[in-house]
């Protein structure tokens, strides 16, 4: 490990998650007061001037319909992230509550559990995803709460082998020989133990679904047409890359910065947190 | 067990899925909005005989089983129907799309494998690295990046900062490396990931310390001992490859308006072509359960330790 730099109390390997985390502290406050910092009404029309390069009047230029890309990015940061929060707050809960309660009860319960994850993990979720929001003209909400069930899986079966190994620890005979009730040892004792890897699992699922929603919006399902919002921006701006570059391309980029950061901070949360604990699945 | 009973579990699985898949398929003529017969109807103009007779053409007044039943005989037999759109029996407007998204796909795997297997190695060869940093750093960003992000990002700067490809043009075979490349970018990053992982493990293996203490050249000992061991794991990631490839051919035909199968699917759904989209998702699906069952048996060859009994996928 290489020695701190004179000067600086922040020890190199910490480097990547701070910045990171500084990151996604600015992302979600410029989503909060993105309506106070948009110069242009998102939706305001300009069609005499359609589709300009960044300029002084326009920080990042125009869309085809004259329409500003700075503050439609603003707004879009809405849909394009308060979803995916919802997601992985959803899935992580769904996840490690019914990973929890297979690994640690195991019987009919966990044996339901193996195989229906099993299922989803053998068919092409995200396709299907796609062809029934669209089929049933679903809407964004339609599509949030499908993509939480779309990645409990991962997080059961994660959890799941933690339970199992942990189940056969002695803090949780103890507690049984106390007369604790099984949902207490679960959720107060074990789920406790496993902090880390629920963390973690919440950034990535957010990951995960950052880009699948985006995605759906790309692919023009979920939400209406002339939304602003990353997904919808990208696929509307695309056909202007020699016009504009900025109104397809910086969504993509905030999206891509966006889930590095998430993912990073993730890893690191998780060996800082797992530091001294024995948690190998 | 031996090998032809955990094979046959196997296949059981195999159709227990196709079953489910096909059920799923079926299904979506019944979210349609408006119901099956105007989904089926399409915008064509319509009177009672008309809708009488695609209710019996469909079975539609027969209860769901039976319906079931007919359409699964008919999709087994290859007949999915006509395309409510395209007029046209539904195999035939997916045999004219298939040879752009098999070029694509298969460009794609190529690429994947061609950059990911060594990159991993030269990871794995050499932990904590320069070299190792920079390809694992680089695999987390590729994973962040998505396909369709990727696409846009070359389409611009090859297409309109460079000019050195057309941005949307003929079909000649160069006009796939774009395509190609956005598809492989996330793929190429889990195969790296697999086979790093897969060489560090093996790299710490007594048997490889033991054949480095016998002398032998460090050729054969990554040929017999190493490599042949860490194919298992990256085999692992084949099923998961084959469903990222199908999901992300979808977004980067889209994203290139490539005439492939996923932006035919993408059409279909808008237009609520019903037949076309089970035909497709069956496709699809039936696809990705294939390749994983390959994954399997591919296993119990590679390794004596999974055909006789002792399972390393079913608990992963």
């Amino acid at each position: 490990m290489a020695a701190p730099v004179a000067g600086s109390r922040i020890a190199p390997r910490r480097v990547p998650g701070l910045i990171s985390l500084v990151v996604l502290v600015v992302i979600a406050l410029v989503t909060l007061l993105g309506p106070w910092l948009a110069p242009y009404d998102p939706g305001a029309q300009n069609a005499a001037l359609g589709a300009v390069g960044p300029g002084a009047d326009h920080l990042l230029g125009t869309d085809n319909l004259g329409r500003d890309v700075f503050s439609r990015l603003l707004a879009g940061a809405r849909t394009a992230l308060i979803g995916p929060i919802f997601i992985a707050a959803g899935t992580t809960a769904l996840g490690t509550t019914l990973g929890l309660l297979a690994g640690f009860r195991r019987g009919w319960l966990d044996a339901i559990m193996m195989r229906l994850t099993d299922l989803m993990f053998a068919l092409p979720g995200l396709l299907i995803l796609i062809v029934v929001v669209g089929i049933a003209g679903g809407s964004y909400v339609t599509a949030v709460v499908a993509l939480i069930v779309l990645g409990a899986p991962v997080d059961i079966r994660v959890i799941r082998s933690l339970a199992l190994s942990q189940r056969e620890l002695a803090y949780v005979d103890a507690a049984r020989t106390m007369g604790l009730s099984d949902r207490r040892i679960m959720f107060r004792h074990v789920l406790p133990n496993l902090a880390p890897t629920v963390t973690s699992n919440l950034l990535l699922s957010f990951v995960f679904a950052l880009i699948a929603l985006s995605g759906l919006s790309f692919l023009g399902i979920g939400l209406p047409a002339g939304t602003p919002d990353w997904g919808l921006m990208i696929q509307e701006n695309r056909t202007i890359l020699d016009l504009n570059p900025w109104a397809a391309v910086a969504p993509v980029l905030l999206i891509t910065i966006t889930a590095v950061a998430a993912t990073i901070l993730g890893d690191k949360v998780f060996e800082r947190l797992s530091a001294g604990k024995e948690l190998t699945a | 067990m031996d090998f032809a009973k955990v094979a046959a579990k196997r296949l059981g699985a195999v159709v227990v899925l196709l079953l489910t898949l096909s059920v799923l398929t079926y299904a979506l003529l019944a979210l349609a909005p408006g119901g099956p017969e105007e989904a089926l109807l399409g915008d064509r103009a319509s009177t009672p005989e008309t809708r009488a007779a695609i209710r019996a053409l469909y079975h539609l007044d027969e209860p769901f089983p039976v319906r079931y039943w007919e359409w699964l005989t008919g999709a087994l037999s290859g007949d999915f129907g006509s395309s409510i759109y395209f007029r046209q029996p539904v195999l035939s407007v997916i045999g004219d799309r298939l040879p752009v998204t098999t070029t694509l796909a298969g460009f794609a795997i190529l690429l994947t494998l061609a950059v990911g297997i060594p990159a991993g190695l030269a990871a794995g060869l050499r932990r904590s690295g320069v070299l190792d940093q920079g390809i694992t750093f680089s695999t987390l960003v590729a994973l962040a990046f998505p396909p369709f992000g990727i696409a846009l990002v070359l389409l611009y700067t090859f297409g309109v900062a460079l000019q050195w490809v057309p941005i949307y043009g003929s079909d000649q075979i160069s006009n796939y490396v774009l395509p190609a490349t956005a598809l492989a970018m996330g793929q190429t990053a889990i195969v790296i990931r697999q086979t790093r992982a897969a060489a560090l493990d093996v790299g710490g293996q007594d048997y490889v310390t033991f054949a480095k203490a016998r002398g032998l050249p460090r050729l054969r000992i990554w040929g017999s001992y190493s490599l042949r061991n860490a194919a298992l794991p990256v085999l692992t990631v084949a099923g998961l490859l084959a469903a990222g490839n199908l999901t992300g051919a979808v977004f980067v035909e889209q994203a290139f308006s490539l005439p492939g199968l996923g932006s035919l699917l993408i059409q279909a759904v808008n237009q609520k072509d019903i037949p076309l989209v089970q035909a497709l998702v069956l496709l699809g699906g039936a696809v990705v359960i294939a390749v994983n069952l390959l994954v399997d048996l591919a296993y119990m060859v590679v390794d004596p330790r999974v055909r006789h009994g002792a399972s390393t996928r079913a608990e992963a």
